[in-house]
């Protein structure tokens, strides 16, 4: 559709964007409170925003209705956790099991090549945490893979409950007591390299801040790749999945082939997002990934547009800001100024799910439908040309 | 289509906007700024769980420290009176909403912060409390990791070792007890780590356990118990969230058991009492305080509770006092202490200062060693039910 | 296992089956006739279990059983005609968020009212009292469930085989364009389908919260779900096999419980997942379900 100058035109603004946020980030991290509201949600949002675009790649791109993204995100924030927890602290954490089976770390790995102070380690803790995050999408992927060959077959709510059912399969696993010196059972697993291990130390109390920084940074790296992904033949092809199966494949789609793809694909970066969101809560834990989130990550999606990644980014930023910031004057007792008997504790969801309600039914399209953020500017323009 | 024009972009004005306004009102509530000195407010965050699992408790607790507020309002400061103020955030008993909800206490440029109820969502958010400088006082979380790593976090209570160890013993010399069934929630830290300890010191002991866990949400636990009936158990050990133990003592009074039924300081509430009463279970549980202990405390928030409607449906509708309510009278205390000793509403000098406070308040004395900031103290009520409504102490256990 | 000791367990699996038939038949006949799983159908259960405690404590039982039975349908109807009918040509996974949305917001606002404490199900005369059963003590209402599940099962088929409204369900069932060319009023199909679903679900709450009777704003979701899996694994749409399939869940989950492994119990839900991922793989259609085109 687009001429190749314009696509070029329009991944250089992208990327400016990109860019400029980022620089963005950098400057209000070191200008405000590093530890406030607003850099909590933003690093929140930094990887729901990944888990979500994840999501729609495959619910949302390619039509496949699938129900396991906290199932794949517990996969990899177990994976990332279980690998880069340091040697040393591994007695503290596993406490009740007496240390560990995995007896290496990436960590204490690539410290021991680069050492463990100044640039090199720098390099070390970079390192650790891209060979970790790489890993922990991998084996989600792995197992998307595993359970892709079965139950790909299926179709809509049936492969989303096959789905669902899997990712609380995968959660019972990693409780279970006899894995313990591997998961930690019941147990968090902490104490591995989190974002607020990037910040840098100027030395004299002052502190360089990149703790929002790093989770956009790779948020965006993911969520770029995805954006060509969709945008290269394998993402025409997911569409045409999504819009006609038989059709599809009359054109000479290999339609398991591609599903599983976008099965994969699509895990490995719910996997490289729960590692994200493990460093994010600096622990990982299995009761955390319950079907729950998987409904929460989802409701996003269909408030962004299904099909939308721009919208799904916007999206994620306003649910985690409106839900968790917000609305919280709803709970306290005052709200905007208003003070009412009526604001008391859980008042803040009551409202927000209300709120869902009405862009669910009367928004039916989200936020962008299937717009993405350049086309509302792009019509403008056709318009005032038309005038 | 043109709906989902303006729907965007009204959002995306809304979300630039919020953007401006936060980061306003960051700077203006810079805790380290001397800018909220000079008001003569200082903020205690109050970090506890009012909804979820844990609500019941989490709010018991904000009782014991909105009481303490409401009879001590106030605390000198380098000469100065300062008043308290009490910001809440709902941590949600959810491990991942503990994240923002201290975030909020962060943002909102409190000094201290007490809480939480329940461990879980206080490890996860020690790193907040951490990385911000903001000590917090841990008030009933026991397990172990809330305080390791952190020098911030401190705890007024004892510890899950101590008191898995104490609940051991006490099976052992109470009932001669020489099998237990162990069952707790699948997943959950509190649980799993209680009944690790309790196993350990019961083993070590001569005994022998069965464990079991349960899904998190399940209401029937008729099959467990019929199974703990059916191995002909002395004792279930039972660490539960307060909605689990209402099913189980209510489904244990059905199924006629008189096996004695233990359970750990989370038992011990009035939901739970509720449960008992007008059945034959015998339930002990272990806790931090009882009834009594301090009459002039029980008279004064009897009749706080009493004159206050909200209060009261915090309590679960009656007057009874629960353990975590007077440790969190208590915790309120132990930050005023701290409040004064450092002189300042820097978050920083109440940090250092906390090591050294000392109070006597109406659960014991306490005092935080050095090491991890934990309460120094070898002592746990055990109370039973009287299957009436109430508690009766029934021993003092201490462990060398 | 020692048949004495083994029989608790098997009567408290054929409880809770029963309970499990009854959610579960709503789900089939929704699922029948909408080709939607409602999701906020669990949360029905555990609303109209909150409705109970609210009432009776105002109004004697033989007031507040029946006003329940109404307040459950209306709910459920209300939830149908505002949250789904809007929503009749728009995707099937719009229509399944929509169920998530008012799942979401049936416990938020529960946790609101209740202000997030476990409340006291009101006793029931009769069928809370315990009767010992082969030495084992067990509630009238464990006993009472299978054969009122099964009379209440009955009527409903034959409600469905006999009557102009079941008749029509089963049309709409079939063949939903079709069927509104015929001249069957769509609307009121789907309106009585949720009314039966609810209705069973507010008995089915009333025979669980007997037996567990403390509720939560999140009770409703582990027996939803369950008695979803109960549903898919009898076939869903036949209401035969969903009660049959609830059965057996029912009876495998109380079993595991019982096994005398260690950790057994940590896979009780996980069983039952596991199961439905099979059935849905080797055999897409159910025990009982008709062969349909559009599952695999």
């Amino acid at each position: 559709m687009l001429s190749q100058k314009k696509n070029k035109k329009g991944l250089f603004i992208a990327l400016a964007a990109c860019v400029a946020v980022l620089a963005l980030v950098v400057v209000l991290e070191n200008t405000l409170t590093p530890t406030g509201m607003l850099f909590t949600v933003l690093r929140k949002s930094a990887v729901y925003a990944l888990v979500v675009v994840s999501m729609n790649l495959l619910n949302g791109f390619t039509g496949l209705f699938s129900l396991g993204q906290a199932g794949f995100m517990l996969l990899g924030a177990y994976t990332y956790a279980i690998l880069t927890v340091p040697v040393d602290k591994k007695a503290t954490v596993y406490y009740l099991y007496g240390g560990t089976a995995v007896k290496f770390s990436l960590t204490d790995v690539f410290q021991g090549i680069f050492g463990s102070t100044g640039v090199g380690g720098g390099i070390a803790l970079i390192l650790t945490v891209l060979v970790a995050l790489i890993l922990a999408g991998c084996v989600a992927a792995l197992f998307a893979w595993l359970i892709g060959l079965p139950v790909l077959r299926l179709k809509s709510d049936y492969l989303a409950i096959a789905t669902l059912g899997f990712a609380e399969i995968i959660r019972a696993i990693f409780q279970w007591d006899a894995l313990g010196p591997i998961t930690n059972g019941a147990n968090m697993i902490k104490s591995f390299p989190g974002y607020s291990d990037f910040n840098i130390d100027l030395g004299g109390g002052n502190t360089f801040y990149l703790s929002t920084f790093v989770p956009f940074l790779l948020s965006m790296v993911c969520i770029g790749i995805i954006v060509l992904l969709i945008n290269s033949s394998y993402g025409r092809a997911f569409k045409s999945i999504r819009e006609d199966e038989i059709a599809a494949e009359a054109m000479g789609v290999n339609l398991s082939k591609h599903k599983m793809l976008s099965f994969c694909i699509s895990s490995f970066f719910a996997g490289v997002g729960g590692a994200m969101f493990a460093m994010l809560t600096n622990m990982a834990q299995a009761r955390v990934y319950t079907s729950v989130m998987t409904y929460e990550l989802l409701l996003i999606v269909v408030l962004g547009g299904i099909g939308s990644i721009s919208g799904s980014c916007i999206a994620t930023f306003l649910y985690v800001a409106a839900s968790e910031w917000w609305l919280r004057g709803l709970d306290a007792g005052e709200f905007l100024g208003i003070k009412s008997p009526l604001f008391r504790t859980g008042f803040r969801m009551v409202v927000f799910s209300v709120i869902i309600m009405v862009v669910v039914l009367f928004f039916r399209q989200g936020l962008m439908g299937d717009k993405e953020l350049p086309d509302l500017f792009k019509r403008r323009k056709k318009q005032e040309v038309a005038k | 289509m043109k709906w989902n024009k303006m729907l965007a972009l009204a959002l995306s004005g809304a979300l630039s906007l919020s953007l401006l306004t936060a980061c306003g009102g960051g700077t203006s509530s810079d805790p380290g700024s001397g800018s909220s000195s000079g008001d003569k407010v200082i903020k205690i965050g109050v970090f506890e769980p009012s909804t979820g699992d844990s609500a019941s408790g989490g709010k018991k607790e904000m009782l014991g420290m909105q009481y303490a507020n409401y009879e001590t309002p106030t605390v000198e400061v380098g000469g100065e009176t300062y008043t308290v103020e009490l910001v809440t955030a709902d941590n949600a008993s959810s491990t991942d909403k503990a994240l923002t909800a201290a975030s909020s206490l962060v943002s909102a440029g409190v000094s201290l912060v007490l809480g939480s109820y329940g461990s879980g969502v206080s490890i996860a958010a020690g790193p907040t409390f951490q990385q911000a400088g903001i000590p917090a006082i841990g008030v009933t979380c026991t397990n172990p990791n809330v305080t390791i790593d952190n020098d911030y976090y401190f705890r007024i209570c004892f510890l899950d070792p101590f008191q898995g160890t104490v609940l051991a013993n006490f099976a052992a010399e109470k009932f001669g007890a020489k099998k237990a069934y162990l069952l707790g929630e699948l997943g959950n830290e509190y649980d799993q780590g209680l009944i690790t300890f309790f196993e350990q010191a019961f083993t070590a002991a001569g005994g022998t356990v069965i464990k079991d866990s349960y899904p998190t949400n399940n209401s029937d636990f008729t099959t467990y118990l019929t199974k703990a009936k059916n191995e002909n158990v002395d004792v279930i050990f039972t660490p539960v969230s307060i909605a689990y133990a209402t099913q189980i003592i209510s489904q244990a009074s059905t199924l006629g058991l008189e096996i004695p039924i233990l359970g750990s300081d989370t038992l011990d509430d009035n939901k739970v009492l509720e449960a008992a009463s007008g059945t034959n279970v015998p339930l002990y549980v272990s806790t931090f305080y009882q009834e009594g202990g301090a009459p002039e405390f029980d008279t004064g928030i009897k009749e706080y509770i009493n004159n206050n409607a909200d209060a009261k449906t915090a309590n679960g509708g009656d007057d009874t006092i629960a353990a975590v309510t007077a440790m969190g009278y208590d915790a309120y205390y132990v930050a005023l202490e701290a409040i004064k000793a450092a002189g300042s509403t820097d978050p920083g000098a109440i940090q250092q200062a906390l090591w050294n406070v000392t109070y006597e308040g109406v659960s014991g004395a306490i005092a935080f060693d050095d090491e991890n900031g934990d309460a120094i103290r070898d002592t746990a009520y055990i109370k039973v039910s009287d299957n009436n409504g109430a508690w009766n102490l029934e021993t003092v256990q201490t462990v060398q | 296992m020692d048949p004495v000791k083994f029989l608790p367990f098997l009567l408290s699996g054929i409880s809770v089956g029963g309970q499990y038939a009854l959610i579960a038949v709503g789900y089939t006949m929704v699922y029948g006739i909408l080709r939607l799983i409602n999701f906020a159908h669990g949360d029905v259960f555990m609303v109209a279990g909150l409705m109970m405690i609210y009432i009776s404590a105002s109004l004697p039982l033989y007031v507040a059983i029946p006003l329940v039975l109404v307040l459950t349908v209306g709910l459920g109807f209300l939830i149908e005609r505002v949250a789904y009918k809007p929503l009749r040509t728009a995707p099937r996974m719009s229509v399944m968020i929509s169920a998530i949305g008012v799942s979401y917001l049936l416990q938020n606002t529960a946790t609101y009212v209740t202000g997030g404490q476990p409340m006291n199900y009101p006793t029931l005369p009769f069928i809370s009292q315990s009767v010992s059963v082969a030495g084992s003590q067990v509630t009238w209402v464990t006993i009472l469930t299978p054969f009122l599940v099964l009379a209440l099962v009955v009527l409903l088929v034959m409600l469905i085989n006999k009557t102009k409204v079941g008749m029509a369900m089963r049309a709409v069932a079939k063949d939903f364009e079709t069927s509104q060319l015929m001249g069957i009023k769509i609307n009121s199909v789907i309106s009585m389908t949720f009314i039966i679903g609810s209705a069973l679900a507010a008995v089915g709450s009333m025979l669980y919260f007997t037996n567990y009777p403390y509720i939560t704003p999140t009770a409703g979701a582990m027996p939803g779900l369950k008695a979803f899996v109960a549903a898919v694994f009898g076939g869903i749409g036949s209401i035969p096999g969903a009660v049959i399939g609830a059965f057996i869940i029912g009876i495998c989950e109380n079993i595991i419980k019982g096994l005398p492994f260690a950790g057994a119990t940590t896979f009780v839900d996980a069983f039952s997942f596991a199961l439905l991922i099979i059935i849905l793989v080797v055999k897409p259609t159910g025990l009982f379900g008709e062969k349909a085109t559009d599952k695999v």
